[in-house]
């Protein structure tokens, strides 16, 4: 069969809902396409957990502390849950973590701000991890059956996330004048980089498409975006807070909010490299691997002993 | 496969948009350091007492023991199993997707061998 009549088959079984699975023949570009988004969600979850362990220990109660150190490890999982579903694409562990190291693969930029205060840890679970599950839902139906698995398991664990985070800014919100500003402060902080999370508008974004026909993203950036603005300025009122954002009105015509023109400047800064935490996140993991090494070797040559001591018996 | 790998992050972002060490892989060192390869480990879990063990994915240890326990912490942190197995993903054998047409074939004309192609009285119930 030739490649023509191969790829013919294959956008057959993508038009028909069928998975593609590890075995099955695909075209480089959706091996590649895939491998990239999938390993840079692994690593956004690794590197997601670094703002949110700043407060594991300053956290102000014993509940938060085990709620916020459950919270981070499930990101782990999460993490591992993706490099697995990378790894059957035939890229190895190593690789990728090499790129990631090496500044070559991305993560989600919004890591790189930092995390000043208690009520940061709120605004996180309730606008990142929203956000993330916009996009996140959206992914359990994808195309490539391994990623859809992986994002079906880290769904079911997310919600708790979200909950969480909105649960300490609904605390903080019932609290005292300082524990109010706290709360407005975070949201002023976050609201902006979180819309970002969604990516360039879909006019910019030259993947897009092909990704849409591949049926590896099921909604564009600007649809998930939109629906993620018309979610949270409900929420929002809840909480007795203000978005920051005076353009932020909804339209009885078009059934959305509108809301204001994101700061694209700031966005490609951070996404290039220029963020507050670029440098301190990817010193972070090299260190943890650096430091790490001692501990894969004592594994090693542990099983090695193990081994030996079986066979001897 | 190295220089497939563009910067992205997961909303949409074009290579030609982002500066910086844009093809740099290939010059990096591998990680060095034992334990960058331990083996790849199939992870099953029985989700209850009764039922199959199921597939669930996979994960780097260094032996079974090893693998074992990180597929508890990886896989079972909300109780989703009563009992694991791991094996070494090299000994799985799989059959062939690209001949599963003539593979599975066999098994396509026999619709005799389901109940729904006998047509019995209604009378008959339950059978």
């Amino acid at each position: 069969m030739n490649t023509f009549d191969l790829e013919k088959i294959f956008q057959e079984k993508i038009d028909g809902e069928i998975k593609i699975e590890p075995k099955d023949w695909m075209p480089d570009a959706y091996r590649k396409t895939n491998i990239r988004q999938i390993s840079q969600h692994a690593h956004s979850e690794i590197v997601g957990m670094l703002p949110e362990g700043n407060w594991i220990s300053r956290a102000p109660s014993l509940k938060r502390k085990a709620i916020l150190l459950a919270k981070v490890q499930d990101e782990a999982g999460h993490g591992l849950y993706l490099y697995s579903a990378c790894e059957t694409l035939g890229i190895t562990r190593e690789e990728t973590i090499n790129d990631l190291h090496s500044g070559k693969a991305k993560y989600s930029s919004i890591f790189n701000y930092p995390t000043l205060t208690w009520a940061d840890m709120g605004a996180i679970g309730w606008l990142v991890d929203g956000a993330a599950i916009m996009n996140q839902v959206m992914l359990t139906r994808t195309s490539y059956g391994p990623y859809a698995r992986a994002m079906v398991r880290i769904c079911k664990e997310e919600s708790f996330h979200q909950r969480q985070g909105f649960e300490i800014l609904l605390v903080l919100s019932r609290g005292s004048e300082e524990q109010k500003a706290m709360c407005q402060d975070a949201i002023n902080r976050w609201w902006w980089p979180s819309l970002m999370m969604f990516g360039p508008h879909d006019s910019e974004s030259t993947n897009s498409e092909q990704s849409m026909k591949w049926k590896i993203k099921r909604k564009t950036n600007d649809e998930l975006r939109q629906n993620f603005v018309d979610m949270c300025a409900e929420q929002v009122k809840i909480l007795g807070m203000k978005l920051p954002d005076d353009k932020l009105k909804w339209n009885d015509k078009k059934q959305h909010y509108d809301f204001g023109e994101i700061d694209w400047n700031e966005f490609w800064n951070v996404v290039k490299g220029n963020g507050p935490c670029n440098k301190q996140r990817l010193d972070a993991r090299r260190k943890a691997w650096e430091e790490g090494e001692w501990v894969r070797e004592a594994a090693a040559a542990f099983a090695e002993k193990r081994k030996a001591r079986q066979q001897a018996a | 496969m190295k220089n497939y790998l563009r910067k992205f992050y997961y909303g949409d972002i074009p290579d030609d948009k982002v500066g910086g060490n844009n093809n740099e892989t290939s010059k990096n060192p591998p990680l060095g350091g034992r334990g960058a390869d331990w083996p790849l480990w199939e992870v099953f879990i029985r989700s209850k007492q009764g039922l199959d063990h199921k597939h669930v994915g996979s994960l780097h240890a260094a032996d079974a023991q090893m693998a074992i326990e990180n597929a508890r912490d990886v896989y079972t942190r909300r109780m989703e199993g009563v009992s694991i197995w791991v094996v070494e993903s090299k000994y799985i054998h799989a059959s062939n997707p690209e001949q599963a047409g003539e593979f599975f074939e066999p098994a396509v004309d026999k619709i005799y061998r389901h109940p729904t192609f006998y047509d019995l009285p209604d009378e008959v119930n339950q059978m």
